[in-house]
């Protein structure tokens, strides 16, 4: 939007006006840049490997419990094993895990939301009833069940269905069909008050489908909220990744996240209190820096949002 | 009144018998088959002793005969069997349900006395470094993770000072303020993930009613800022705070149940985790049904406590919505 430069001294488009309201939120930005910093440390796990002459997965049974030095930054664990570089490399996938649940989320809650918000009527209202009702429920037992299913009873081949990546596939599905009802609710409140405009009523008039309608016409319109229930759904994706793993139920061992990295924490809190520390230390670091962005975002794009 | 205790009851009906299906669905997919279990456990079994087993006990039958079979049985009040405690699922449940209880109960209610005053100070001091402070201190809430926050109580006051139990719930018979000791830590965990949200919420619902006329008229016929606050502002900003606890039930319930098992603590958030990795589906899926069912009342009593507490809000109101 480059042609939309300032006219008379002030930006009129949308887009630099977010930009600027943004950068003035010194805690969002302050996170958008942890976030960045951790982003680039966990792409540059391999890196690091080598640089230091270690390997995540190796196992070294005479070296455990090694204090920090140079080779190990941040000691090594009941195994041996480079806790810092299994922190990039945990970093990696709690990351991945977290864009891509919070993607499919967010699929699911808009489509859901449009179609309810447009459609109206008995749809909308058994629609919104669902999800009231998915919201109310002790969600993390139910995750419990479905992380615990054995995927072999579906007909999925043995080899498939207990491979390490098969566990990653399976976190992320779980989290992202319980995980769209704040999105859902949005994207329908905001179609609700988009589909009486006139630039709707003027498609419908033209002979516009209700598909085209609600793709062309109101989901532009409704990105806003989109975003921001994302951004700060990362975080929270980020956090129910963490807690599954460490019940041992989400990303399976040998695979590094910084939520199996705990799982043997608590047990080993008296001997080696750090291995407890840095993973959890990482994950609220992260999460908080997703919700600072989050809540930065929303001011940025909802003008009427003067922080209270 | 009637109808919308009628109504209420109807739709918490629905939302559990449909539980049950997806959960009694689920289950049937979990690995391991109890009678598997049994012959793996016991040499003395042969498979033909499984097959006989399995026909005697209705596994042989297609799953929603299954699920119809067991409808039945809980509908006439039999619930089954535990497998690996081997007592009716309720003698088991119940007691652990009152443990949950009171973990839920306690912590609710000191997230809630906190939570108000933290929101009306920061709502009272908007833009200033005390609202700063309350601010970072729920973003801080909401993003830690409640088990790694347990992890650290644990290393902090059990085993570097020594001041609490690590976990446990001390003798059975001692009383509610013998057992305090093993709550503390427990309630504190449980307390910080819910109070970042209440205090949010509080701050937000505070801000919106010193908006109103009735505070400037307040404040115009010469009646302090604490009296405005706290006699015309308070009670009218509390009233979404119900809404909020309410719909929070169910994520207090996910947050016991880590809590339970971090610290050890014998609820139905921890026996339904033990039961469903401990293969004992029957007790899985009773304590599912048990703890939704405690998640609909605790809604449905909060939706009372709203129209008790809000005169404009009627139950004809409320069965229209």
């Amino acid at each position: 939007m480059s042609a939309a430069e300032p006219v008379f001294g002030r930006p009129t488009a949308e887009t630099p006006l977010f930009w600027q309201r943004l950068r003035r939120n010194r805690a969002a930005m302050a996170s958008a840049v942890i976030l960045i910093v951790v982003a680039s440390l966990a792409m540059l796990a391999p890196a690091f490997e080598s640089l230091l002459g270690v390997e995540a997965t190796r196992v070294n049974l005479f070296n455990q419990y090694a204090t920090p030095g140079s080779t190990h930054w941040l000691g090594t664990d009941e195994a041996g094993r480079d806790v810092f570089v299994r922190l990039l490399y945990g970093g990696r996938i709690s990351l991945l895990v977290g864009l891509v649940a919070a993607l499919g989320a967010a699929v699911i809650g808009t489509s859901i939301g449009l179609f309810a918000g447009y459609h109206g009527g008995r749809l909308d209202t058994l629609l919104m009833r669902t999800t009231d009702g998915v919201i109310a429920l002790p969600l993390l037992p139910l995750l419990i069940v479905l992380a615990a299913i054995d995927l072999t009873k579906l007909g999925i081949p043995d080899g498939i269905a207990n491979s390490e990546m098969t566990s990653l596939y399976r976190i992320v599905f779980i989290i992202a069909i319980v995980g769209w009802t704040t999105v859902a609710r949005l994207v329908r409140a905001a179609t609700l008050s988009i589909r009486t405009r006139e630039f709707v009523r003027a498609a419908e008039a033209m002979g516009a489908g209700s598909t085209t309608i609600m793709l062309r016409h109101i989901l532009p319109n409704v990105v806003s909220p989109i975003i921001v229930a994302t951004t700060l759904s990362i975080g929270a994706v980020i956090l129910l990744e963490s807690v599954l793993s460490f019940l041992g139920l989400g990303i399976q061992p040998p695979i590094p996240s910084w939520g199996n990295m705990l799982t043997n924490a608590q047990e080993l809190a008296t001997r080696a209190p750090a291995l407890a520390v840095w993973p959890g230390a990482v994950i609220f670091v992260t999460v908080m820096a997703f919700n600072f962005l989050g809540d930065g975002l929303q001011d940025a794009l909802d003008p009427r949002s003067v922080r209270r | 009144m009637l109808t919308f205790l009628t109504r209420r009851i109807a739709g918490m009906t629905i939302v559990l018998t449909f539980m049950s299906f997806v959960v009694f669905m689920l289950i049937g997919l979990m690995p391991g088959d109890p009678i598997d279990i049994m012959i793996a456990s016991n040499p003395d079994l042969t498979p033909a002793d499984g097959e006989r087993l399995k026909r005697l006990h209705g596994l042989d039958l297609p799953l929603w005969e299954r699920y119809g079979n067991w409808l039945g049985g809980a509908l006439s009040g039999d619930l089954g069997f535990s497998r690996t405690y081997n007592r009716p699922v309720l003698d088991i449940l119940l007691p652990r349900l009152g443990n949950t209880v009171i973990l839920l109960g306690l912590s609710s209610l000191v997230a809630i006395a906190i939570a108000i005053p933290l929101g009306v100070i920061a709502a009272t001091r908007q833009q200033t470094p005390v609202d700063s402070a309350i601010n970072l201190f729920c973003f801080a809430g909401i993003s830690v993770p409640p088990f790694w926050l347990a992890l650290i109580f644990i290393l902090l006051f059990s085993v570097t000072l020594g001041w609490l139990p690590a976990g446990g719930m001390g003798a059975p018979d001692a009383g509610l303020i013998a057992r305090l000791d093993f709550l503390v830590l427990p309630v504190t965990t449980l307390t910080i993930a819910s109070l970042a949200g209440y205090t949010r919420f509080a701050r937000a619902a505070m801000i919106e009613v010193l908006r109103q006329d009735y505070i400037r008229t307040a404040r115009a016929k010469g009646l302090g800022p604490t009296r405005t606050v706290f006699g015309h502002g308070l009670r009218n900003a509390m009233l979404p705070l119900t809404t909020i606890v309410a719909l929070d039930f169910g994520a207090l319930f996910s947050g016991a149940l880590i809590t339970e098992t971090m610290f050890g603590y014998l609820g139905m958030g921890k026996l339904i985790y033990d039961s469903i990795l401990g293969n004992d589906f029957n007790l899985a899926l009773v304590g599912l049904l048990l703890a939704t069912l405690v998640v609909l009342i605790g809604n449905f009593l909060a939706d009372i406590a709203y129209a008790v507490l809000d005169p404009r809000i009627s139950f004809r109101a409320l069965e229209a919505a």
